[in-house]
């Protein structure tokens, strides 16, 4: 592994810095939330603390296969968005990533969901396995959009490394797919008005009712690596090309900062929409906008 | 070792989950309990949050006057909170059955069936004093968490 990858997983946009900007993300959500219902809300450490708490809690033993699965499900997920954090060209002059890096980045942002289907599948709570069928089904609904844009981003530069997907900002079918990918995230993130899965006034927590402890702890924790790793690859797909490092990763972490911003207000704005109208908006309306970037840019390349 | 110890006891008096459990109240105390959460009071500020299931929950506040149909549900909600837990009793019902006190319908007060730490008075009780009683179960929550682990690594 070379210095530049070790960096990425490790440092920035990866261990050190997205676990701790994750939690602010988190809080960031909350904060949102209390401003819009003239609260002051929870300081600015409480998911520091919740983390911390959650560690110490003593979790009754589980016996089997189950429980090493519902072990296992969580850490999955973290491991997996690190991995899908390294992947952010955040500084892509460096020779950064490789051949085909993009289908293996959305392979890695979809593992999280994967496992929070199984965790509620494998939890045996009703509350959980009805959770996990509505991820599901949000997660089919969102992902036609999500692929397609990865798709027409990957047409337009004719190639699926991430870092020359950011290169061809002149063409509008770029600018298509990245609001398609913009649309996504809250689906992902499973924020208001998406978040039929874990609906705390309907279903508890959805597929995490019945985790406790450190293993809920850790859910919390890959929660703040999705914001991190799905608004930074939003940035990363922005940015301006040939900046210095520097200047990269502040532009990085000040467009990320904007986009926590704007899904925090979004979500405190907003009601749950039911699971029929969620699929609807992705299937009938975001679908829409994915089809004709892809058909702008297919025809544009043809043309050209 | 020492700093974690104490990293963790700030962070249970930094971070409470409650769970509320109706044993056949009245709702008096059921809404005081919800206006605490409300812009006027606004317990998130304290790191106080409500949770849906008592999985995730630290402090588990019970209001009424514990009715025969609920008490097993009590007993295993109790069961369910993960320790280090705590227990507040909101209102006069839990503690002492108030009014309904001597019915055949009634299996309270709670005292009798789990272990109460704190009683909040009044009927229904005052949001501050719903708060106060909240802050003082999370400092005995803290303060039972360092005990229990000094307990285990006695036993190891």
């Amino acid at each position: 592994m070379n210095t530049v990858a070790m960096i990425a997983l490790f440092a920035f946009p990866g261990l050190l810095f997205a676990i701790p900007a994750g939690w602010l993300s988190v809080w960031a959500e909350h904060k949102a939330v209390a401003r819009m219902q003239r609260r002051i809300g929870p300081p600015m450490l409480q998911p520091f603390w919740d983390f911390i708490k959650l560690i110490g809690k003593r979790t009754p033993a589980r016996s089997g296969i189950e429980a090493n699965l519902l072990r296992l499900y969580p850490a999955l997920s973290i491991l997996s968005l690190l991995g899908a954090l390294a992947l952010l060209p955040v500084f892509p002059q460096n020779g950064h990533g490789f051949s085909g890096d993009g289908i293996l980045l959305v392979a890695l942002l979809e593992l999280p969901s994967i496992c929070f289907i199984l965790a509620g599948f494998t939890s045996g709570s009703l509350f959980g396995e009805v959770g996990a069928v509505r991820e599901a089904v949000l997660s089919v609904a969102n992902n036609l959009v999500f692929l397609l844009a990865m798709v027409t981003l990957a047409v337009t530069q004719d190639t699926f490394q991430l870092a020359a997907l950011g290169g061809a900002k002149l063409n509008p079918g770029h600018w298509i797919a990245v609001i398609g990918i913009v649309l996504c995230i809250p689906a992902k993130l499973r924020l208001n008005p998406f978040s039929t899965s874990s609906a705390e006034q309907e279903i508890y927590s959805g597929p995490l009712t019945e985790y406790a402890g450190a293993a809920l702890g850790l859910w919390q924790m890959a929660h703040g690596l999705e914001w991190i790793a799905l608004t930074g690859l939003v940035a990363t797909l922005v940015m301006p090309l040939g900046a210095p490092w520097w200047a990269a990763a502040v532009l990085f972490v000040a467009i990320s900062a904007a986009l926590v911003l704007l899904y925090s207000i979004v979500a405190a704005a907003t009601a749950r929409f039911t699971l029929e109208r969620s699929i609807n908006f992705y299937w009938r309306w975001a679908a829409v906008l994915a089809v004709l970037a892809i058909v702008s840019t297919v025809c544009m390349r043809w043309h050209a | 070792m020492k700093v974690l110890e104490r990293l963790l006891q700030r962070a249970r008096t930094k971070s409470i989950g409650l769970f509320h459990l109706n044993t056949g109240s009245c709702n008096g105390c059921d809404i005081e309990l919800v206006t605490c959460l409300s812009p006027r009071y606004d317990v998130e500020q304290l790191g106080i949050h409500l949770e849906g299931s008592p999985r995730h929950a630290d402090i588990l506040c019970i209001t009424g006057p514990v009715t025969r149909n609920t008490l097993e549900a009590v007993k295993q909600v109790y069961a369910q909170v993960c320790e280090p837990k705590a227990v507040v009793a909101l209102g006069s019902c839990p503690a002492s059955c108030n009014v309904f006190a001597g019915s055949p319908m009634i299996a309270g007060p709670l005292s009798k069936h789990i272990p109460v730490d704190v009683f909040v008075p009044g009927c229904p009780p005052h949001p501050d004093a719903i708060i106060e009683g909240i802050a003082r179960a999370a400092q005995i929550l803290a303060e039972r968490g360092v005990a229990q682990e000094a307990e285990t690594a006695v036993q190891q």
